[in-house]
């Protein structure tokens, strides 16, 4: 076991002087405003979003702002209004859908999957559908079954759609102003237990590429993949496992379509271990095709099987003492840690 | 199409009254060019498919012309469609050529949609189709969408939105006229009601009185018969300008009748229909015969008018075949290109 190598937290993207700390939520808010502000043809459509600034107080102020013709309050009404999205899309416009809760994307799913993701190539190139659907994922908030799923890998399934999965305040604003830009359609996952997340944001204008994996940590023994809400479960772990003197480094994807193969191999490549975490259901989800991409990618230079921690595969239970058992947690991370480095 | 080259011979100037029932011929009779475009284009479709020279399903207009004919004949050419899996006569309609659309059918490179849709999605924005759908009711939040673009931007657009008594049974298609009718957007919903949902009689499908769902959003609604093209086109111009004008969103429901099966592999009918009633509304009932009838008792048209275009429609059609199945087939390295812009 080689001794742990020097740990900062900062990679290459990360916050420069002069940001400020603010939360996700208010970083989400900076990058709706400014781009509201840039392009005209910007506008968001959803439940809740005007006056009430949705349940989770992310949009509060946007409609003061923006006025109602631009920031829309629809009825209960997830396929149409993402069907509405599409058309407006379309026709020359650059909506943002808000779809409250992760879980209500199954009502929306034909729209997205049928004709969101479709049009483009079907019309041979001709349309495009410049959509975002902003949405939330992540358990723990004791919302039981229907409020609380990460089903980010269905989208990642689809081919024609983008999906972001930002885990600090200055990923999400800089993906969300490049997710607007963008002219496919694109699914950005909020985990809405990070909403007061703080971390640094800088004042000026920055957007942050799709497709481009982000170091959080570098490391040498091994490389814990992790997305969303999970970087920081990651990142706790990698602390500890610092401790017991193991060198993780912790790499977020930041999109998992596009995504960055070619880091994710190289970071396998040099630690030959992997866990990749993931709050989606464990089976057939986004910690399976990443474990795949690295296999294939670094399949001899690989000490162990790419492990896997994605949420328990089971219906997410209302009673604290259960839920809590079906997420990933840092302690897990650092047990499957210790088992591929020999420590257990 | 409108045939602008079918003009009287007379020597002397027209007076006022001949120059308007010319206006009025020519008018009428380009909407039948224009249907019968679509009858033998469907015809044509039918034969390649028979001959297996097409892929796929095909699911004909034949019957339904007067519905896309009459109500595009009230748009402009920026004006927005969304149309349906049964699609063919709605594209020609509002502007497409014949010669890409059957080489799209085909999965042909020159295609309007370089072969990767075919006919179930073509789409072109040149002519203001946003595409048809292969998911019934697929499009209704779509054109909704549209609709609020064209209010937001100004446009003055308006768009129509096709679909068939089978979309009655989609939840997405009251929950957009919802928000057409909350939002006041110009969009009009034109129920294709062909009395069968595929291989199933309406009757069986569709609870209650049909005009009463748009109603109960407080949507103008109009019921018209779809087989005569005069009485589609007028219901639409007065919805569609009245959409224009910023009054709101309507709903046109047009009772028409699919002259073939649901597609045209559906040959055996007679679980679900008569031959009886097919050939009621074929000998009864067709819109072009309906519309040839009454120029005829107008006095508006002489046969030499009806002989030209049936000549000119039939070039085309056979024109367009050729075309199409003579141009080339995408490059295999196209598979990977248009999945994002």
């Amino acid at each position: 076991m080689s001794m742990p190598s020097v740990s900062s937290a900062a990679s290459a993207p990360q916050a420069p002087e002069g940001g400020r700390e603010i939360t996700l939520g208010q970083a989400i808010r900076e990058a709706l405003a400014e781009e509201m502000r840039r392009d005209p043809r910007v506008l968001l459509l959803g439940e809740d979003v005007a006056e009430a600034g949705t349940p989770f107080k992310v949009l509060s102020g946007l409609v003061e702002e923006f006025g109602p013709e631009r920031v829309i309050d629809t009825p209960i009404s997830e396929a149409g209004f993402t069907g509405i999205g599409v058309g407006l899309a379309m026709t020359g416009m650059r909506p943002v859908v808000d779809i409250m809760f992760g879980d209500f994307l199954t009502l929306a799913m034909d729209q997205i999957v049928n004709q969101a993701a479709k049009v483009h190539y079907m019309s041979g190139g001709k349309l495009k559908v410049p959509l975002v659907v902003r949405t939330t994922l992540g358990a723990t908030r004791r919302s039981a079954a229907q409020h609380s799923q990460s089903l980010h890998a269905w989208f990642s399934h689809v081919p024609g759609l983008k999906v972001v999965l930002p885990s600090t305040p200055y990923d999400a604003k800089g993906l969300l102003k490049t997710a607007i830009r963008d002219d496919n359609p694109v699914l950005f996952f909020e985990d809405k237990m990070m909403y007061q997340l703080k971390g640094l944001v800088p004042e000026g204008e920055y957007t942050i590429p799709f497709g481009v994996a982000d170091i959080k940590r570098r490391g040498s023994d091994l490389t814990i993949v992790a997305t969303s809400s999970m970087v920081q479960v990651a990142l706790a772990a990698a602390a500890d496992l610092e401790q017991l003197g193991i060198s993780a480094e912790v790499i977020d994807p930041r999109t998992t379509s596009p995504l960055d193969k070619q880091t994710l191999i190289e970071s396998a490549r040099k630690t030959s271990r992997v866990i990749v975490v993931d709050e989606g259901y464990q089976s057939y989800g986004v910690t399976a095709e990443i474990a795949a991409v690295i296999n294939e990618g670094a399949f001899y230079y690989l000490d162990a099987p790419v492990k896997r921690l994605g949420a328990l595969d089971v219906p997410v239970p209302f009673s604290p003492v259960l839920e809590d058992l079906t997420v990933p947690t840092p302690a897990a991370v650092v047990e499957m840690a210790k088992i591929l480095c020999g420590r257990a | 199409m409108v045939s602008e080259h079918i003009t009287s011979s007379g020597e002397r100037p027209l007076t006022a009254d001949e120059a308007m029932r010319t206006r009025e011929r020519q008018f009428w009779l380009g909407l039948y060019e224009q249907m019968l475009t679509i009858r033998l284009f469907e015809e044509q479709v039918n034969e390649l498919y028979m001959s297996a020279k097409m892929p796929g399903l095909a699911h004909l207009y034949s019957g339904e012309e007067a519905v896309a004919v009459g109500v595009c004949a009230a748009l402009r050419r920026d004006d927005y469609i969304t149309s349906t899996h049964r699609g063919h006569g709605h594209c020609l309609a509002k502007g497409a050529a014949v010669d890409r659309m059957f080489a799209e059918l085909l999965g042909k490179q020159p295609g309007y949609c370089r072969g990767k849709g075919g006919s179930m999605h073509i789409a072109d924005q040149e002519s203001g189709n946003l595409g048809a759908n292969a998911i019934v009711g697929g499009s209704a939040g779509i054109a909704t969408g549209a609709a609020l673009s064209c209010k937001r931007r100004g446009s003055g657009q308006v768009v129509v939105c096709f679909f068939g008594d089978g979309a009655l049974g989609q939840g997405l298609l009251y929950e957009a006229m919802n928000m057409a009718a909350l939002w006041q957007l110009p969009v009009i919903y034109v129920c294709e009601n062909n009395l069968y949902n595929e291989y199933t009689p309406n009757r069986e499908t569709t609870a209650g009185d049909m005009l009463a769902r748009p109603r109960a959003f407080g949507i103008q609604t109009e019921e018209v018969d779809g087989q005569d093209v005069r009485a589609v086109y007028a219901a639409a111009v007065r919805l569609v300008e009245r959409a224009r004008r910023g009054e709101g969103p309507a709903y046109l429901h047009c009772n028409t009748y699919r002259f073939y099966g649901h597609h045209v592999g559906d040959i055996q009918r007679g679980y679900y229909r008569s031959r009886e009633e097919e050939e009621w509304w074929q000998a009864q009932r067709d819109p072009l015969k309906l519309l040839s009838s009454w120029l005829r008792e107008q006095g508006l048209v002489e046969e030499r008018h009806f002989t030209e275009i049936e000549r000119r429609a039939r070039a085309l059609i056979e024109a367009g075949v050729r075309f199409a199945l003579e141009a080339p087939y995408p490059d295999p390295q196209e598979v990977t290109q248009h999945v994002y812009a």
